[in-house]
């Protein structure tokens, strides 16, 4: 029944939702409801969890998932993934500590301290060009993109680990006399009481969103998760889409990288670990398809902000960190399954999936 | 089904084994079908004949089980039954074979056969058991597969009767088929046609469904055309013609247009020489092999060709999808085969590709972000969408194109077949081209909608614009075509004006004289 003409097709969505607005509306705001739950219930159980401070502070946790959950947003519009955020993440972190210890050109005989603005730009640079080496290996090479940025993961963490000799930066504040101050700035600081990391996290946001809902390389991410195929014939060229999302991921990564080492003040090549699927994770639950084409940063950030909030509300109750694993395990699965509810048919029968009496039927 | 029980079947030759009696089936308050009655006879091939919308898919749903009808009852040998689910009926007799087939590509002829239901012995699966009955299986289809087979290493026509062969396993007394014929070539579709005829004789009682008229006729001994949700007419062969059928379906006289005329081609819009395609998969043959064609401005071309003659390869050539290994492709005396796709449609070279779902929409964006998609340079500037040229674009499109639709929000899944065709048409058609090509442009879509397709062509052309479509129906080279080209084994064989005979089309594409239907003097 897919090809009955339009005016009956509608009437018959009408109906369905109609008779499924509150179970629609609760799917499709699932993320927003789950933030709210999670809100309401740590308050109850604990005195300290509602207040402007801790979410101000929660939030600067959220932000470094929330960074990386966006640039991995983009690859998994385009029906990518990108597991070397995490790796990418501690890899920038230690190029910034790097740079800031001072870079000495023995041939000059000299040792460089760049600026804080140069070491971030710099910064962006190494993650921008991890995002390229995974763009160029999927979209040129034709490597499925786990395995593409699995063997990045490893890279990316191998080489942090290698020019620390495993070690941590922990002199990140520069020297006024160098006028490399300020590093402290971009993750430890508050600007008009909100950490920077959060505001960080909301320029980057609206950017995304920008780029996604009113610029051309928006439409062609789209289009490219949707049907590479169709895109591709359309004129769409697919193959600079499926490297440009993977750079702005890598970027993403690295601003998370420095948020985070400013946040800790200090930069560990050990820093980020596991957290590419923290960042999968928020993606998901935020409503995005993993096949592509669906998804918004909206979702995204609720969902960084579900995990972010249970992790500590977990931590504030003072429930052991294994239970918090297992919690957070939950949600996701949870969260995976809403999401094969909400697109399940959705790709081939579009009528089907408006008529939920149908899909019952048609199941049993 | 044992000898006796053949025997006993035969006798009741002109029996119906299973009927619909008033059925009814409503999604809210669209009422799909509104009380069919539909029999099936014993050993004999039933056909349901609409288009599409018209009900045919989900009486056939109904009647194998996978939907349950809101009303109206099932009566299989006399008996009223309900089934709840597709495994009910199947266990009942009753299988069906959906369009898409459902095989297991990477697994072999036996394993696919014995599905969801392998014969256990006691070390685990009985794989040579299961091989003997495949084995008898193929002997009862007279086709020679070995039942060790990968399936992804057979041809589509083999690949349908290894699910024949499937639902005979489970003892299927009716099997309903669902354009079983419509990826296949001619011959592959004799072999199943012959295939149907021993079923018949076996008395296994066929339910077919087709939009290809002529072929179904065929082997069709009772037609019940559909329209709407209601039965319109019901009649034996020796009753029906294909007027009967059309007229039935439709409602009204069909006819899909003819060449344009009373204004003057333009020049030479695009010129092909010497086109040549390797094949992906052996190498030491070529897909296209040395093709060369004009198409002036405001002219409309015809390709035909069966199944793997190498149209398809051809339009994805001369597009940019596949690369040419010799050969060149001029549009507007500029060479443009070291172009990419996106810059051959900066130049006015479009494909509207053969298969929509897979290479023609985007199915997770709304009707309207499909329709500007191939155009999007046209609203932004310095990278930023204007919604407002963006709306003015879609607007014009729907339009030109008449798409049915609630609106440029509305999911492209809600739109009909035809719809859906209109919106790939009309994204293309929206980049202002100067040579549109077509693969098969009415592919599976209803008549009423392949009329308004041939009409878009038809007005674009006026226009001026050079547009080239290929079919694999034959009655659709007597359309809006000026010219027609036939080709077979990735050449060009033969080119006609349009007052060439439908035989003669037939014999230069190399289909064997056998399968020549007689002429029935419609224009389909």
């Amino acid at each position: 029944m897919s090809d009955t003409t339009t005016a009956p097709n509608q009437a018959q969505g009408d109906v369905a939702s109609a008779d499924f607005d509150l179970v629609k509306l609760l799917l499709e705001g699932r993320a927003f409801f789950a933030l709210i739950a999670i809100i309401i219930a740590f308050s109850l159980l604990s005195p300290v969890y509602f207040s402007l401070n801790n979410f101000l502070i929660m939030s600067s946790h959220v932000a470094i998932f929330g960074l990386l959950a966006l640039g991995m947003m983009l690859v998994i519009l385009t029906g990518g993934i990108d597991l070397s955020v995490g790796s990418t993440l501690a890899l920038s972190g230690v190029v910034a500590g790097f740079l800031m210890q001072g870079v000495s050109l023995e041939m000059f005989g000299v040792v460089l301290y760049p600026p804080v603005w140069v070491v971030v730009i710099l910064t962006c640079g190494v993650g921008a060009f991890v995002g390229l080496i995974n763009g160029v290996l999927v979209a040129f090479f034709k490597v499925p993109a786990f395995v593409a940025t699995l063997g990045l993961l490893y890279v990316a963490r191998g080489v942090a680990l290698l020019m620390t000799n495993g070690l941590t930066y922990n002199n990140l504040d520069g020297s006024p006399e160098l006028g490399n101050t300020g590093f402290e700035w971009l993750g430890f600081n508050r600007l008009l009481g909100v950490p920077i990391g959060v505001i960080v996290l909301a320029l980057v946001a609206i950017a995304c969103s920008l780029m996604l809902n009113r610029s051309a390389l928006g439409r062609w991410i789209y289009s490219t998760g949707g049907n590479e195929r169709a895109a591709e014939l359309s004129g769409v060229q697919v193959k600079r889409v499926k490297v440009t999302v993977y750079i702005l991921s890598g970027i993403c990564s690295a601003i998370a990288g420095l948020v985070l080492s400013s946040q800790l003040t200090s930069a560990g090549p050990t820093a980020g670990e596991t957290y590419e699927l923290t960042a999968i994770a928020a993606v998901v639950i935020g409503g995005a398809a993993l096949t592509g084409g669906r998804g918004t940063v909206r979702g995204t950030l609720l969902g960084a902000f579900v995990i972010g909030f249970l992790s500590d509300g977990l931590v504030i109750i003072g429930v052991s960190s294994y239970w918090q694993t297992v919690f957070t395990g939950a949600v996701i699965v949870l969260a995976v399954l809403l999401n094969s509810i909400q697109y399940r048919g959705g790709r081939r029968k579009g009528p089907a999936k408006l008529s939920s009496p149908q899909k019952g039927t048609a199941s049993e | 089904m044992t000898l006796h029980e053949m025997q006993i079947a035969s006798e009741q030759s002109s029996s119906i084994v299973l009927s619909a009696r008033n059925i009814a089936k409503s999604f809210g308050n669209v009422h799909a079908l509104k009380g069919v009655n539909f029999d099936v006879h014993h050993g004999q091939v039933t056909t349901l004949f609409g288009e599409n919308g018209a009900g045919k898919s989900t009486l056939m749903k109904v009647l194998s089980g996978v939907m349950q009808p809101s009303s109206g009852q099932i009566v299989l040998d006399g008996n009223p039954v309900a089934f709840h689910s597709a495994s009910d009926a199947r266990d009942l007799g009753v299988s069906i074979i959906h369009q898409e087939l459902s095989l297991a590509p990477n697994m072999n002829v036996r394993d696919n056969i014995f599905m969801g239901r392998e014969i256990i012995g006691a070390g685990g699966v009985d794989y040579a058991e299961e091989e003997k009955q495949s084995r008898a299986l193929m002997r009862e289809l007279e086709e020679d597969i070995d039942p060790l087979t990968l399936v992804e290493d057979l041809r589509l026509g083999q690949q349908q009767l290894v699910e024949i062969a499937r639902a005979l396993s489970v003892d299927s007394r009716i099997l309903i088929m669902d354009e079983p014929t419509s990826a296949l070539s001619a011959s592959e579709v004799e072999v199943l046609f012959k295939v149907v005829r021993d079923l018949k004789n076996r008395g296994v009682s066929i339910v077919y469904i087709s939009h290809h008229l002529e072929e179904a006729l065929q082997i069709t001994d009772h037609a019940v055309v559909l329209r709407d949700g209601e039965v319109t007419a019901s009649a034996p062969r020796g009753d029906i013609s294909l007027e009967w059928i059309v007229q039935n379906m439709v409602g009204e006289n069909f006819d899909l247009g003819s060449p344009p005329e009373g204004y003057a081609m333009g020049d030479t819009a695009l010129s092909v020489r010497d086109l040549t395609v390797p094949d992906m998969v052996r190498k030491d043959r070529n897909v296209v092999d040395g093709v060369s064609l004009e198409v002036r401005a405001g002219e409309i071309v015809c390709i035909y060709g069966l199944m793997g003659a190498g149209r398809t390869e051809m339009l994805e050539c001369i597009a940019g999808r596949l690369p040419n290994a010799s050969g060149s492709v001029n549009l507007l005396g500029q060479e443009v085969s070291s172009l990419s796709i996106a810059e051959r449609i900066e130049e006015g070279l479009v494909l509207v590709p053969e298969d929509r779902q897979r290479d023609g929409l985007v199915q997770t964006m709304s009707v309207g972000k499909n329709l500007s998609l191939a155009n999007i340079q046209a609203f932004t500037r310095a990278s930023i969408i204007s919604r407002r040229r963006e709306r003015n674009i879609i607007e014009g499109a729907i339009k030109n194109v008449t798409i049915k639709t609630s609106g440029s929000d509305a999911e492209i899944g809600s739109l009909s077949g035809g719809n859906q065709q209109k919106v790939v048409i009309g994204k293309m058609l929206a980049t202002d081209p100067k040579v549109v090509l077509l693969d098969e442009p009415s592919r599976g879509i209803d008549i009423g909608a392949k009329a308004e397709v041939f009409r878009l062509l038809a007005e674009g052309a006026r226009k001026g614009l050079a547009v080239v479509f290929s079919t694999s129906e034959v009655g659709e080279c007597f359309s809006v075509a000026h010219r027609i080209i036939v080709m077979r084994r990735g050449r060009i064989s033969a080119e006609f004006s349009n007052d060439v005979t439908k035989e003669e089309i037939m014999a230069a594409s190399g289909e064997a004289v056998s399968a020549i239907r007689p002429s029935t003097g419609v224009t389909l």
